[in-house]
């Protein structure tokens, strides 16, 4: 059952590189029907019988290739599918106004999907890389998609920031395997003691993964690459592709390195998010662009994930625990939410033929659900209740009471208020009732794929039970150790 | 059944917030009957629930939002109050706005997050813990910023960023708040459901300097919606709403949901015998008294009919904080039914202050001169409303400043009396005055701006019989207040349930 899932999308790649442009058409929905139902079967069949190995061609680590689906890996895979199935079905709509552009779009999908699942299923870090390198390349060639002048330059500052990233990860890989013989994660973990080989492999990782994942200071390629790409585009990115990056980064922290990892290194993972919480409100609320709005408001969001590491890290197993589900509900409800905003948003500009936020007057008479779909995904960003982001941000805010770390507890109320300041900028000018120029009507599509995606974020704030109950299905749980 | 009314009553508003934003703008008559279906209904859901609950039947729904965290729906004696009060306003509110908006554009927006407003406004009463009640405590916010800036000039974009700031600075506080009271207090989830006579009394002394602690933070983030004195300031800014708006927001909706949520964290969390002990109350009862003469003061300064009624809710919301802090059943009895009683009476001056707007385009007080004769029974309204809030006897204002008093002696807090003579006096000095213009001065000159010409009635029907519907409230609320059907039967009720040993 496992492999089934890279080999779908890879397949359909293919498919879609070889067909003439109309069959390849046609392909998108059947393919997008296999992949979630695959998802699901996948999950339904974790919750019966536990978490899975599976070894490719029968090869046993440490030679072979290994796959491992638990209850992390298949709440992800889900949130995969369903995220790219939405902006897949607004991707249809959206680029019939492209049409060279879509030539390439669903080959780059397909292969960004098989990239994603083969992350989430990797058992060691080899796989980890090979993943990490097809997402990066496929990634920045969606990027590129829009061949103007300013994109393609964030398209190749993305692409170096990319291969830097994969280089420095690389490095730290072949460190911990010249060290210790195995890649593989389960036997790393048992193995990786606390002495400088381990450690400076895992900060050249880390390096690299902070990079990908655009973690401030290193945000710098985000925000263009984000805000100049096609909407569906920027949606895949914000929601996915910055987070496979984290999900490496996590693994590394608490799983493969954990007995290696000091709590003051933790603790500066926590400044750099803070950092990254504050610099990205500030920038989202200066920005005149819409789009950038939302890109740098992933920087902001993405510094909340980096809270995982004080907060889970030399303390109380339960306080760890806390922090544990509170960053998974934020990583899920941030998908959610984020994807459901870019494709708002990419509707809105779409509507009104700009993106400068002042203008954007008349805008809540024509396009009303995708104003909405913007106004429930940005709840869930604010961290309001009733939310995923707000069962998320509770969460994380009974971890910091329960370790007594009041300095991030104030970041994360801080950094709520910090969002509402700049989501409310486009409420504002929304209820301006005088347009300054025509506004065209969009296509339904596009405003209800955005609908579907937020109502998922409101939507998990009473349905947390269902990732969390996954969550349990998992050998990776935060180990509280970390020598001080 | 038991289980599922607190459901329905939220759903009717909820439901119906949902259809209206999904009917086209154009289809008038279906959302007006949309809208008067609704609160027709939920009156009666409530109605139902009321006699449950004399009765001692529990209706609660539960649902685990995570993990020890549950969403609970419940209904005691003092959410019914709450809930009376919101759905009756809120049928009386939905008819005034219809009159009041006819012919204006973006309707369809409007009576969406007006009956989203109404289903916090519900949540809030119904909620059974304080996880619950911070979720439509925010709620509030989110539907009540499109209301306040609903007509989208750049006085009310302005207002609107204003009441931002401070409700969801309250907000955050309030999370703040409730977090620290799961974190530190609560390890169980059962400490922070609201209960009658409180949970916290068991808690050991040395855990008491935190809970002082929580007290005060919890105070602060719901006295920004409760607008106690300093953290009143956006309530006056927010007068541009529409006059239904103001009504339903200095009625039912955000301000008493803050004097709401005091009245709980009081008696159904902390207990207010407990809270007594730890000595927080008394601190409240100045911050709140200092509030009653503020505003007052400041009411007295104000040109505008609407910017003095904002005042005087500052003001009067206090009385409610105020009677929650008197220990003993006589001054509960007083703070719980001005709940009520402030609602229908400020209700009725607000509709008044837009009858006076839309018919004559009277904003300035000093404009009000001879309206009486113009306008006979909206300004009997107004009358009857001010007298009310003066303290006058048998309104409904009398009723509750006389068991404020009462039961200031009994908790001997007799400084209390000189607050509520002195309140008194200013409130006569606020309200006199736009009395006397009303009935005693002539007109000379024409109206300001004079919109709805004298047809049958003084103004347009469907703007004049809720305002006439809450005047004889408010004073069948004085005058048969011994009724066992009274607010004061069953505030009675309340503080007879919250002093049971």
């Amino acid at each position: 059952m496992t492999p089934i899932l890279l080999i779908i999308p890879l397949a359909f790649a293919i498919l879609t590189l070889l067909l003439p442009r109309n069959w390849a058409r046609a392909t998108i929905i059947p393919g997008l029907v296999l992949q979630v139902g695959a998802a699901v079967l996948l999950c339904i069949q974790i919750y019966h019988d536990g978490p899975q190995d599976y070894a490719l061609g029968d090869w046993q680590a440490p030679l072979g290739i290994s796959l491992i689906a638990d209850g992390f890996s298949v709440t992800l895979l889900a949130l995969t599918s369903l995220v790219a199935a939405l902006c897949a079905v607004y991707a249809q709509y959206f680029l019939t106004r492209y049409p060279r552009e879509q030539r390439y779009f669903w080959p780059l999908f397909w292969f960004l999907l098989a990239a994603l699942n083969g992350i989430w299923l990797a058992g060691d870090l080899f796989n980890l890389y090979v993943g990490l390198e097809l997402l990066g390349l496929s990634a920045v060639g969606m990027v590129a998609l829009t061949a103007e002048k300013t994109t393609l330059k964030a398209a190749l500052d993305y692409l170096y920031a990319a291969l830097f990233g994969s280089l420095a990860y690389l490095a730290g890989v072949a460190l911990l395997y010249g060290a210790y013989g195995t890649l593989s994660i389960v036997q790393l973990s048992e193995m990786a003691a606390a002495n400088p080989t381990t450690q400076v492999a895992l900060g050249l990782m880390t390096v690299g993964l902070l990079l990908k994942t655009a973690i401030f200071p290193l945000h710098y390629w985000l925000p263009p690459a984000h805000g100049g790409a096609l909407a569906p585009v920027s949606a895949l990115l914000s929601a996915l592709v910055v987070k496979a990056s984290f999900y490496i980064l996590a693994l590394l922290w608490l799983d493969v390195g954990a007995l290696a990892v000091t709590v003051n290194a933790a603790q500066a993972m926590g400044f750099l998010g803070a950092g990254a919480i504050f610099w990205g409100s500030w920038q989202a609320f200066q920005t005149r662009q819409i789009k950038m709005l939302v890109a740098y408001s992933t920087v902001a969001q993405l510094g909340y994930l980096m809270l995982l590491f004080p907060l889970a890290i030399g303390v109380s197993e339960a306080a760890a625990h806390l922090a544990w589900q509170g960053t998974v509900l934020h990583l899920l409800a941030h998908a959610f939410a984020k994807a459901a905003m870019f494709l708002a948003v990419g509707t809105l500009v779409l509507a009104l033929g700009h993106g400068r936020i002042n203008d954007f007057g008349g805008v809540s008479q024509r396009n009303p659900v995708a104003l909405f779909a913007f106004g429930l995904s940005a709840v869930s960003l604010m961290g309001l209740p009733p939310s995923g982001g707000f069962n998320a941000k509770w969460l994380l805010l009974q971890s910091a009471i329960a370790s007594g770390q009041w300095h991030w507890f104030v970041v994360m109320v801080i950094g709520g208020l910090l969002t509402a300041a700049y989501v409310f900028r486009v409420f504002r000018v929304s209820f301006v009732q005088t347009a300054k120029h025509d506004i065209q009507e969009t296509h339904p599509a596009l405003q209800f794929s955005a609908l579907a995606l937020a109502l998922m974020a409101i939507g998990l704030g009473f349905a947390s039970e269902i990732p969390m109950s996954f969550m349990n299905l998992t050998d990776f749980t935060p180990s509280p150790g970390g020598s001080p | 059944m038991t289980t599922l009314l607190p459901v329905f009553v939220l759903a009717t508003s909820l439901i119906t917030a949902v259809l209206i934003f999904v009917l086209p703008e154009r289809h008038i008559r279906l959302r007006i009957g949309l809208n008067l279906t609704a609160a027709l209904l939920k009156i009666v859901l409530v109605a139902v629930m009321v006699a449950g609950i004399a009765n001692q039947v529990d209706y609660e729904f539960r649902y685990e939002l995570l993990p020890g965290i549950d969403l609970i729906l419940r209904a005691d004696a003092l959410s019914m109050l709450f809930a009376g009060l919101s759905s009756v306003l809120w049928l009386f509110t939905t008819v005034y706005a219809i009159g009041y908006l006819e012919g204006a554009p973006n309707r369809s927006r409007f009576f969406g997050f007006f009956s989203l407003c109404v289903a916090s406004t519900m949540g809030i009463a119904l909620a059974g813990n304080l996880f619950t009640f911070l979720i439509f405590f925010e709620l509030l916010t989110l539907s009540t910023y499109p209301l306040v800036v609903h007509r989208g000039t750049e006085e009310s974009l302005k207002a609107g960023r204003t009441y931002l700031q401070y409700t969801l600075g309250g907000g955050a506080v309030l999370l703040v708040g409730v977090a620290l009271m799961y974190g530190l207090v609560d390890q169980t989830g059962s400490m922070t459901e609201f209960a009658e006579t409180g949970t916290l009394a068991a808690i050991p002394s040395e855990q008491h300097f935190t809970l002082a602690v929580i007290f005060f933070v919890l105070i602060a983030g719901l006295g920004v919606k409760a607008a106690l004195v300093p953290l009143h300031g956006w309530l006056p800014i927010a007068m541009v709403a529409p006059a239904p708006v103001s009504a339903l927001l200095h009625a039912v909706a955000v301000v008493k949901a803050g004097a709401f949520g005091i009245v709980r964290v009081i008696y159904n969390i902390y207990g207010v015998e407990f809270a007594w002990q730890l000595g927080v109350l008394l601190p409240l009862a100045i911050l709140a008294s200092i509030t009653i003469i503020w505003g007052s003061l400041r009411a007295l300064q104000q040109v505008e009919v609407k910017k003095r009624l904002a005042y005087s809710t500052v003001s009067q919301v206090s009385y409610i904080a105020l009677g929650a802090c008197l220990f003993g059943p006589v001054g509960t009895i007083g703070g719980i039914v001005h709940l009520l009683h402030q609602g229908i009476m400020k209700v009725t001056l607000f509709f008044c202050a837009g009858n006076y707007a839309e018919t004559l385009g009277i904003h300035k007080i000093k404009d009000l001169d001879g309206a009486g004769a113009r306008m006979p029974l909206t300004s009997i309204a107004f009358t009857l409303g001010a007298f009310g809030m003066i303290g006058v006897p048998p309104l409904a204002g009398f009723i509750s400043k006389w068991y404020l008093g009462i039961g200031a002696l009994d908790a001997g807090m007799s400084w209390v009396i000189g607050v509520l003579i002195l309140s008194s006096m200013l409130n006569a000095g606020y309200f006199l005055p736009i009395v006397y213009r009303l009935w005693f001065k002539s007109r000379r000159e024409p109206w300001p701006d004079e919109h709805i010409p004298r047809g049958r009635f003084e103004t347009h029907g469907l703007l004049l019989w809720p305002t006439v519907a809450t005047a004889v409230f408010s004073l069948a609320a004085g005058l048969f207040a011994a009724h066992a059907w009274s607010p004061l039967s069953w505030s009675s009720l309340i503080a007879f349930r919250e002093y049971l040993p």
